[in-house]
């Protein structure tokens, strides 16, 4: 079995994301961009499942500019066999990368994909959810823990109730949250390999995916900021502070 | 014109909350009509408590066995047909919502907004991303129906009205898959009250210590009739289960009362309580992020200051 996993970059989590003051974006000018960090954890779920012996192949796809090459290559140093980079300049949303990812499934074959439960720059949390619609296949979104056996996926969901195990028939799709393991650290040794694994280059346009996007983006504004509030001395100052604001 | 349909969230027979609150971001947008889909094996009770909400025009059901469980791969072609005629299709931005929602919009073919906090217009909405450390104005396609997840803590619940909306079971011809199964659900105790609409919340965080050690904050919140709520960290660490989880991945919420003990105040966390009316931090540090954003901060150890919190109640 093949496993597709989704590898998007991101601006780094640690990052504090400044909003431009013209409201045309937000600063990305020198930050630091890393793996998506659900995609990390997406990834280390499909290596697991190839050290296993359930996936005999592991292809990280990311859809971005020309220089997302490196990160790619952080992928493969991770452990995946080899990378397909569809290269586009504009950022691609939700629907696009979606109908991206069902194009490479019907070339590849794959009998999982494994993507985040949401990006951390769009928030978006959608992608999973529409590939899964346009392939027709089922959707385990949110996964804390992931089996698979005779053909299908045990998944227990981390939904808002508790936890929800569904049984999804091969292939599906999959999408991780965050304690579904915790990724593997690249080795140095492994960076040596990871350069002669090939990362196969497809040009968006290429792919005849419809790639009109419905929604457009016409502001970004800082949020709201709360103002900063007094310290008090001690439990009981906390308590009359509390009663006064008739919150006890 | 506008005509919204708000599909519905609700579990063991009960309608969620987060269904009035999609209802008052619906009737932000000043439509005709806003009617509220229910899809599960047996509608009754949950059709009655939508109809009551103020501002529904219509209840619709779809009652079959197969609807029992909410799993987006059974319910998304059904909610795609009854789409039909809608401008708008809204769900609670909650993990119900933000499974089908996408899997719906994908079906329809068009793009989805997720979490709006504000309506600006018919087609145009506010949303948050990075984390909720930039909001976007978002503007779709008024020629295509827009699918939409509701940020559930920027909006009110929709009152109950003296009327009730009409309910009318929907006959939909569509064949559902079978390749996707329900197992179980391991719920979580639901004694206290409920994290997502809780009027106060007390919650721990990495600094709490231990799973024994978190019996301070719940016993602190049932003193003081709070849900509990936790910090990333806290649940990797299993002091809680993963439904106590508040942040940028967790659940965003917006008590009138939030208090983070032992909780560093990350940015991830942060998002989760923006909306908070009064926000109270207990941190030993305190160069602690968290007390950037508290109204009320208290510095010192949390195991000598939630007795004593106690004591002065
Ligand atoms: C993709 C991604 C998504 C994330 N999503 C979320 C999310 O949804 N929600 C979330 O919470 N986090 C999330 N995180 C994690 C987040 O970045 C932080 O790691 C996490 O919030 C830290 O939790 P904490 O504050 O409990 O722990 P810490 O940062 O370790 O802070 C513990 C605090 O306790 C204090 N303390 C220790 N002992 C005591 C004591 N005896 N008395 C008083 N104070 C004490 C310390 O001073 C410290 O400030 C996410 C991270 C990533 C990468
Ligand atoms: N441009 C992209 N490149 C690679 N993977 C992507 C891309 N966009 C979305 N994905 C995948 O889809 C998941 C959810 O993204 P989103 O729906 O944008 O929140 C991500 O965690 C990735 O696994």
């Amino acid at each position: 079995m093949k496993i597709l996993v989704g590898y998007k970059r991101v601006v780094d989590y640690n990052v504090r994301i400044q909003v431009k003051p013209d409201g045309s974006g937000v600063v990305t000018d020198g930050v630091k961009l890393s793996a998506n960090p659900f995609d990390d954890i997406a990834l280390e779920e499909a290596l697991r499942l190839r050290e296993k012996g359930v996936a005999e192949e592991v292809i990280v796809v990311g859809i971005g500019p020309a220089d997302l090459t490196a990160h790619l290559r952080n992928g493969l140093a991770m452990g995946a066999n080899r990378a397909i980079h569809v290269v586009t300049a504009e950022a691609v949303q939700p629907l696009t990368a979606a109908r991206v990812f069902l194009k490479l499934i019907e070339k590849e074959q794959p009998g999982l994909v494994i993507l985040g439960k949401q990006a951390i720059d769009d928030d978006a949390n959608q992608t999973g959810q529409m590939l899964a619609a346009l392939w027709d296949r089922p959707q385990a979104t949110f996964a804390g823990k992931v089996e698979i056996a005779d053909g299908k996926a045990t998944v227990t969901r981390e939904v808002d109730a508790g936890l929800e195990v569904i049984e999804a028939e091969l292939p599906a799709v999959i999408t991780t949250d965050l304690r579904l393991n915790e990724p593997r650290f690249i080795k140095l040794p492994d960076i040596m390999k990871a350069k002669s694994k090939p990362i196969d280059s497809i040009e968006l346009a290429s792919l005849n995916v419809e790639a009109h996007d419905h929604l457009k983006t016409t502001h970004y504004a800082a949020p709201a900021k709360r103002s900063k509030g007094v310290m008090v001395k001690d439990a009981a100052e906390l308590v009359a502070a509390l009663k006064q604001k008739g919150l006890l | 014109m506008s005509k919204i349909l708000v599909v519905a969230e609700h579990l063991d027979g009960k309608l969620n909350s987060s269904t009035a609150r999609a209802v008052s971001a619906a009737a932000a947008v000043k439509p005709d009509n806003i009617d509220v889909l229910i899809l599960a094996d047996s509608v009754d009770t949950i059709a009655t408590d939508a109809s009551k909400i103020e501002g529904v025009s219509k209840v619709l059901t779809v009652a079959r066995s197969e609807n029992s469980h909410p799993l987006a791969a059974v319910l998304a072609p059904q909610i795609a047909k009854a789409a039909a005629g809608y401008s708008h299709v809204f769900f609670p931005s909650t993990t119900f919502g933000k499974d089908v929602a996408p899997r719906v919009a994908a079906l329809l073919g068009v793009a989805q907004v997720s979490d709006v906090m504000t309506m600006e217009a018919a087609h145009t909405f506010t949303r948050p991303i990075y984390a909720g450390n930039a909001i976007i104005t978002v503007e779709a396609h008024p020629d295509h129906a827009v699918v939409a997840t509701i940020r559930t803590a920027s909006w009110p619940a929709a009152g109950s009205g003296s009327q009730s909306a009409t309910i009318e079971a929907l006959s939909l011809d569509v064949a559902l898959p079978t390749h996707t199964r329900f197992i179980k659900l391991r719920q979580g105790n639901s004694d206290r009250p409920d994290l997502q609409s809780a009027g106060k919340v007390v919650s721990g965080g990495r600094g709490v210590g231990s799973k024994e050690n978190f019996d301070i904050i719940y016993k602190l919140a049932d003193k003081i009739g709070a849900a509990v709520g936790a910090s990333r960290a806290a649940v990797d660490a299993g002091y809680v289960p993963n439904e106590l989880q508040v942040g940028q991945t967790g659940k965003i919420i917006a008590p009138e009362l939030y208090m983070a003990i032992g909780i560093s105040g990350a940015i991830q966390h942060l998002t989760g309580i923006k909306d908070a009316g009064t926000i109270v931090a207990i941190n030993k540090d305190a160069e602690a992020p968290i007390f950037e954003i508290a109204d009320l901060g208290l510095v010192g150890d949390l195991f000598k200051l939630i007795p004593e919190l106690e004591q002065a109640l």
